[in-house]
């Protein structure tokens, strides 16, 4: 390819922002203008296929120019695409398609109001208007509101970022006016982040897997983690070797935490039966389905639960890189696990040689810019790629196909964790857990209306009663959201669903991710359905038409209705219905297929328009 | 003589196509299958030249055990399959994808989709005066050809056409998400500051008419544009020895538009600047 530059420049900051990242060029013919080459340059050519080999570090290079100025102008956009051999229209889409980057000139400084089910629910829109007057125009901060940020336990939230060399991060929840302010102002004399196990009010508590370790142990010490048991399984990994640990995982009954429930067993042997190769294991923690916020909670609590675990599923099938993706709206798990992964790596857990087995296997963090639609697997390794995080269509499936082409196994961070306990404590113990084909402990998020907000453990059975009880429900409850905002609403009065997944399939509802949302008669509930719809409009790739006209002509339709019911709705409502089912249906991902899922339940189950 | 290649002999599988049983050489596509018997599946994003990208989705079939449509145009057929052309479900997706479209975008140009506004009884207007629609005005920055947005399906093509799939230019792309997607060049320029080349092989594969020649957009915007009056005569360029395939289309002793046949072995359809648009001087009578 012979690719066009325009003649727009980098600053020096910029392109030292670039530099930090991928290292000085080593001649003019990676980056520099062409006037600027040197005789010794034009003796042999550098850059091309080496330098397009490198596309995947296009997303991190953004992430550099962004952390660095606050926003991509042409200039440095450009600098990045020479150093890569990337074509710069291909990059600015890529730059255009996440939501934490801007490509117009903006503030140092952006506040992200979270605006979404919980934090709606808990005054955002109050908030917002509260910090917007005190931050207005020429106060340095722009203000943006933002889809859920993973903070519901304490919503509302606010996340502060200031570019800069290092960038600053600062978090406020619950926010009021003043915090989010004084966060956004001065990051670093902000008041601390309380420590994840105030998220976990079941902390300590005897019966815990999952959670076991998160406010017990050190989650910056890897001796601590060994001291609590850490390590162990991956010991108990080798002993029985790939094979073995596969058929415990199968035996176990483990399915996948994130939403789809597939056989986790089944998926990694498939993989590690690929021929081709290399493998790659990536673990999903792009943790952005609204309401969802264990895996930050696992992350920051218990970081070296997670190397351990990634270590273990690339040992049983055959991959020796892991990617973990990571969304960016969680700055304190990306230090967090960036220093348990130096730490793993230092004391010989990663790396060429790992626990002396001989087994090479290291980790990179990759880390998401502000779009819920990479958590779907293919647009999840798009983005890895350095490409769009458009999902690809199926099949092939990852199994075969996956990250860079090659066969890959990809895992929530809660299914990646489970594996822990199902070593260490063997796979029938494991199986014996919750329901028979429920099996093993599961992780709930509990927000909204209740006194107690949080991650929570219970064997797959509970009833989403036992589940409320425990958070403190609080009295006049209107509605439960179950598997959050692609998930579904139930009443009141079906507390008795078993927290299974043929449970709630039986009760014609999702327990998607493990969300329960509770909302009491204080909700207008037609507000939040249009919240749901836009959420879903604004999270389109775009990639196909029933999705991406669909979602708008979806928040159209609830619109008109909001303030409507009864005959007077009935019409949209139909429409609703018709729209609602093709995009199920002829979507090409996730996102357009479950865009309706919620709302249809409040309109059947809730009678959210009678 | 034209040499086509055949290609390496494929074995033929067997699936069942609207319940009668059907024979398809391996690697063949449902659509193709369709196609091989005699069965019309509407499509707009597939291209005869590029690797379908199924966006549109108006070719959504029902696979038995999917729990989805699956897009004919993509999906291979297997052994055993069970596809369903023609089923309620289909045919409301269909409907239903055609009415976001044409609610959306303007289809004025798009060949066979009035048909098929028809036979799926699609109505556009239902979702209300007040329907998102792109209203953007054509951008006519170059003498060449024209982007006009309010046309454009976002189905991929050009993209394709303009990347790895055929030109390797890379000029354009999607930019944004969502509704606000859009096919741009870099930083959103106009085309005369971008990476283009103007070889038209976007304009060539554009389902919609969002790119056309500025020769049949201002023929058009003057009322002249008349399809039934022009003839089409297939030559070779004259401009460099490669002997790429010309289809002129003539009208009133003009040549109002070039492109080239998808079939020839050789260019399929590609063309470069000098072929595609450089046919003022046959027509230079001073």
């Amino acid at each position: 390819m012979d690719l066009h530059f325009g003649d727009s420049k980098p600053t020096d900051e910029e392109k030292a922002a670039v530099d930090a990242l991928l290292g000085p060029p080593e001649s003019s013919w990676e980056g520099a203008a062409r006037d600027e080459m040197t005789a010794a340059d034009l003796r042999w050519a550098r850059g091309g296929r080496a330098a397009r080999e490198r596309r995947d570090l296009l997303l991190p290079g953004l992430h550099a120019i962004n952390d660095r100025i606050g926003w991509i102008s042409d200039g440095a956009l450009d600098y990045l695409c020479r150093r890569l051999t990337v074509p710069p229209a291909e990059a600015y889409g890529v730059a255009t398609f996440y939501a934490m980057f801007s490509v117009q000139p903006r503030p140092a400084t952006v506040l992200h109001v979270c605006t979404d089910l919980a934090c709606a629910a808990a005054g955002a829109a109050d908030l917002c208007a509260g910090i917007e007057s005190r931050l207005g125009l020429g106060s340095g901060v722009s203000v943006e509101r933002s889809p859920c940020l993973g903070l519901c336990e304490r919503a509302p939230a606010a996340l502060a970022i200031k570019a800069g060399d290092p960038v600053r991060t600062a978090v406020s929840a619950p926010a009021t006016v003043e915090a989010a302010v004084l966060a956004a102002s001065a990051p670093d004399s902000a008041e601390e982040e309380p420590p994840a196990v105030m998220a976990v009010p079941q902390a300590g508590g005897p019966g815990l897997t999952l959670l076991s370790r998160i406010g017990v142990v050190d989650a910056t010490s890897l001796d601590d983690y060994r001291a609590h048991g850490g390590y162990s399984a991956l010991r108990r990994a080798f002993e029985i070797g790939p094979a073995g640990v596969i058929r415990e995982v199968t035996d176990s009954g483990l399915v996948g935490r994130g939403g789809a429930a597939f056989p986790t067993g089944r998926k990694w042997r498939a993989t590690a039966e690929q021929p081709d190769r290399p493998h790659y294991l990536v673990c999903n923690a792009d943790e952005s389905e609204p309401g969802t916020f264990k895996d930050r909670v696992i992350m920051e609590g218990d970081p070296f639960a997670l190397v351990e675990s990634m270590t273990i599923a690339a040992y049983a099938t055959g991959a020796h890189q892991g990617y973990l993706y990571l969304r960016g709206e969680y700055p304190r798990a990306l230090r967090r696990l960036e220093h348990a992964i130096a730490q793993a790596r230092a004391r010989g857990l990663l790396g060429d040689d790992v626990l002396g087995q001989g087994y090479a296997f290291d980790i990179e963090i990759r880390r998401g810019a502000g779009a819920y639609i990479c958590g779907e697997e293919t647009a999840l390794f798009n983005s890895i790629e350095g490409y769009r995080g458009e999902p690809r269509s199926k099949p092939p499936f990852p199994v075969e196909k996956g990250l860079f082409g090659k066969p890959t196994v990809e895992n929530n961070v809660e299914t990646l964790v489970n594996v822990l306990p199902i070593l260490t404590t063997g796979a029938p113990a494991y199986a014996a857990i919750g329901t028979g084909r429920s099996t093993g402990p599961k992780l709930f998020c509990v927000s909204g209306s209740v006194d107690r907000p949080g991650v929570y453990e219970l064997p797959f059975g509970a009833t989403l009663g036992d589940l409320l009880a425990l958070a403190g429900v609080r009295d006049r409850l209107r509605a439960v959201l179950l598997g959050g905002a692609a998930g579904g609403f139930v009443r009141p009065d079906e507390l008795d669903i078993p927290l299974t997944f043929e449970g709630t399939r039986e009760a014609g509802t999702t327990l998607g991710s493990g969300v329960v949302m509770a909302f009491d008669d204080t909700v207008p509930l037609p507000r939040l359905l249009l919240r749901i719809a836009e959420f879903f409009r604004d999270e389109s790739c775009g990639q196909c038409v029933p999705c991406r006209v669909g979602t708008v002509r979806q928040e159209e339709a609830l619109h008109r209705i909001v303030e409507r019911t009864g005959a007077a709705a009935a019409g949209d409502i139909a429409l609703l219905r018709e729209v609602g089912r093709a995009m199920r249906d002829a979507s090409i991902c996730g996102l357009g297929q479950t865009a309706w899922n919620a709302v249809e339940s409040a309109i059947d189950r809730l009678g959210a328009y009678e | 003589m034209t040499v086509i290649p055949l290609g390496v002999p494929r074995r033929l599988l067997e699936f069942t196509l609207d319940g009668e049983p059907v024979r398809a050489p391996e690697g063949s596509t449902i659509l193709d299958a369709c196609r091989a018997a005699g069965k019309d599946v509407p499509t707009l994003c597939e291209g005869d030249t590029l690797a379908p990208k199924n966006a549109c989705r108006v070719c959504v079939v029902e696979v038995e055990g999917a729990r989805t449509l699956v897009p004919a145009c993509s999906r291979k057929a297997e052994p055993g399959m069970e596809v369903k052309t023609d089923t309620e479900r289909a045919r409301h997706s269909r409907k239903i994808v055609l009415e976001l479209l044409a609610s959306s975008v303007d289809l004025s140009t798009t060949p066979r989709v009035a048909g098929w506004i028809k036979e799926y009884e699609a109505k556009p207007d239902r979702f209300g005066p007040g329907a998102a629609r792109l209203n953007e005005e054509p951008r006519v920055d170059n003498e060449l050809y024209v982007r006009d947005y309010d046309k454009c399906i976002l189905c991929y093509k050009c993209v394709d056409a303009c990347g790895d799939q055929w030109q390797n230019t890379f000029a354009i792309s999607v930019v944004g998400r969502g509704f606000d997607a859009r096919i741009a060049v870099e930083h959103d320029a106009p085309l005369t500051d971008s990476a283009c080349v103007y070889c038209g092989n976007c304009v060539e594969v554009c389902p919609t008419g969002a790119l056309s020649f500025k020769s049949e957009f201002d023929m058009r915007a003057a009322g002249t544009w008349d399809e039934s009056a022009q003839t089409e005569t297939t030559t070779v360029c004259a401009y460099c020895g490669v002997g790429c395939n010309l289809t002129l289309h003539v009208q009133d002793n003009e040549i109002v538009k070039v492109t080239s046949p998808h079939d020839n072995p050789v260019t399929h359809g590609n063309l470069c600047i000098k072929g595609r648009f450089g046919y003022q001087h046959v027509q230079n009578r001073d």
